[in-house]
């Protein structure tokens, strides 16, 4: 446990929260010490890692669809305007309709953040694999390749930068929804955010802060691995 | 033929569109009409409609919006021009709003006043409603707010249970779970697990230790006991899915007296009283007297479960009760 010594409440709300985070403060309804450094840990490690099984299965489900369809230069419309539906999916009112069916818990959540996932890298993965330069992809083809070699060796390289894009995308929108994990029985930092008459004020703003914090460091990360993904010719065509 | 594929891929999607929207369309059909038929009907007084207009406000979730609704239109009929400004948010919203006289009155619980306005320890709200309303009273009074007579309901969280699921274990009250909790699931608001009204209250006072605590959303308190998730789960007393008649759920007694009733006080200024004159008052905790807790389940029926306005269910109340006239 880190104990800090700064002169916090000359910072007000964010002193308090930043206190809230590293020290902990009595429950506005008394009794107990909610916050400080290992409940801040042990909700961030959960929010991540709802978000990374979410962000997978995303992929898992949206890529190959998008390979595929972006492949054989079809099924625009579908990847499209899943791409658009997509940004109206009310995810409470998925939560509970999944909860009718199967309950609450982690596999609910996982769905419910998933679905909010698969649009913009089925999207991405769709643009990225079709607009690749048919001259090359008539190049390989001419070479002898066939078509998954076409895919792997030609189009996936050269699409890397946008479909890291959708992935990008869809971690945010999965790290910063699922603040409402609490609301499905997983507790993650939303949790200080939805539970504001426990943890205040402090709570809502660290919680908040935090959130923001690990969705910068998550696109920092991904940015890291589309760069190191990224073919050397591509790189040197964009610097 | 990638096309025909397309189509079955569109086909499964509006499918399950379509699915969607059934599911969210359904509801139960177990109402009934059997609001109490007492007190007097309002009169109307020209003389109100000279006085300033008020603006009656509510918070955020369908019991409150139907009490702001039955008081809007109950004061409109005893002539008082009146606006409404239902949906505020959280108690903390909703009485900022009053002290900058945005609204002039609004419901709230006697046991959120004390816990939230004026940091009352749970344990120390009297279990009383007489109790805790001069507490309250006297609390809102240095404020320069005055609180009206209480509601004979009151709302206040139980630990709700499939009845069957009662039975099996022969439980009716909170501490017949002493020696079984160990093996229960609780389910709640995320809020709940530190508040003294809820998990705290149950573990200190009845001494019980739940199997988990999960916290889930308010519209999901039925859902997990209806999955079997839940043994047991963290409820409203005026609940709409308690009023069905079907007495699926059971509350289970809170023999200890640890969560603490919630009547309804509605919340005003002294100046506001001084400016609208007698009727003001008189005509809120007039309507109210229909207002058990059997008539405030149903009133929360109609419109969580049977889809009504809660403007017309206010207005059915009205009428049902012999406030109003059609």
């Amino acid at each position: 446990m880190i104990s800090l010594t700064l002169p916090t409440a000359s910072f007000g709300l964010f002193g308090d929260a930043f206190h809230f985070v590293f020290s902990g403060r009595e429950a506005e309804t008394g009794g107990v010490t909610v916050g400080g450094t290992s409940q801040v840990l042990d909700l961030a490690a959960k929010q991540l890692e709802v978000t990374l099984l979410a962000l997978g299965v995303a992929i898992l489900l949206a890529m190959p669809v998008g390979l595929w369809l972006g492949h054989r230069q079809k099924g625009e419309f579908l990847a499209v305007s899943a791409g658009n539906a997509g940004r109206a999916i009310p995810e409470l009112a998925l939560i509970a309709l999944m909860a009718a069916a199967i309950g609450v818990g982690l596999v609910n959540l996982v769905v419910a953040l998933a679905i909010l996932g698969i649009p913009p890298i089925l999207t991405n993965t769709y643009v990225g694999i079709s607009q690749v330069d048919r001259a090359s992809v008539e190049a390989a083809r001419g070479m002898g390749m066939t078509e998954a070699a076409i895919v792997r060796k030609v189009e996936l390289p050269l699409a890397v930068p946008t479909i890291m894009g959708g992935v990008r995308t869809a971690a945010i929108n999965i790290i910063a929804t699922a603040t409402i994990a609490p609301l499905a029985g997983i507790l993650t930092l939303g949790d200080f955010i939805i539970a504001r008459n426990v943890y205040g004020d402090a709570g809502v703003l660290a919680g908040a802060v935090l959130v923001a914090l690990m969705a910068l460091a998550l696109e920092g990360t991904l940015a890291g691995i589309q760069w190191a993904m990224t073919s050397k010719g591509l790189k040197l065509n964009r610097s | 033929m990638p096309v025909k594929k397309l189509r079955y891929l569109l086909m499964i999607a509006l499918l399950a569109m379509a699915l969607g929207l059934v599911a969210c369309g359904s509801d139960d059909d177990g109402s009934s009409d059997d609001s109490s038929s007492s007190g007097g009907t309002i009169e109307k007084n020209a003389a109100n409609a000279d006085t300033p207009t008020l603006t009656i406000g509510s918070k955020n979730f369908t019991e409150q919006i139907v009490l702001g609704e039955i008081y809007a239109q109950a004061l409109e009929a005893a002539g008082y021009n009146v606006k409404t400004d239902l949906n505020l948010g959280s108690e903390t919203v909703a009485l900022a709003a009053l002290k900058k006289g945005e609204i002039s009155g609004y419901p709230e619980y006697i046991s959120t006043a004390l816990t939230s306005f004026f940091d009352t320890a749970p344990e120390d709200v009297p279990g009383d409603v007489n109790g805790a309303y001069e507490m309250a009273k006297k609390d809102l009074a240095k404020d320069g707010i005055t609180a009206l007579t209480p509601t004979p309901f009151a709302s206040a969280n139980a630990v709700g249970m499939l009845t069957s699921k009662a039975e099996e274990l022969g439980v009716s009250k909170i501490s017949d779970l002493e020696g079984k909790s160990q093996d229960l699931k609780l389910y709640g608001s995320p809020e709940c697990r530190q508040r003294i009204d809820c998990l705290l209250g149950l573990q200190q006072y009845y001494g019980l230790d739940f199997k988990s605590f999960t916290p889930v959303d308010i519209g999901l308190r039925y859902t997990v006991l209806d999955k079997g998730q839940a043994d047991l789960s963290i409820v409203f007393t005026t609940d709409a899915q308690l009023g069905t008649g079907d007495d699926k759920y059971t509350i289970l007694e809170d023999d200890k007296g640890v969560l603490p009733a919630g009547n309804v006080i509605f919340l005003t200024k002294q100046k506001t009283i001084d400016q609208a004159g007698a009727d003001y008052a008189e005509t809120i905790e007039l309507v109210q007297e229909g207002l058990t807790e059997k008539v405030m389940q149903e009133l929360d029926a109609r419109v969580d479960l049977d889809k009504q306005e809660p403007a017309d269910v206010a207005h059915e109340y009205l009428v049902a009760g012999g406030y109003i006239s059609e």
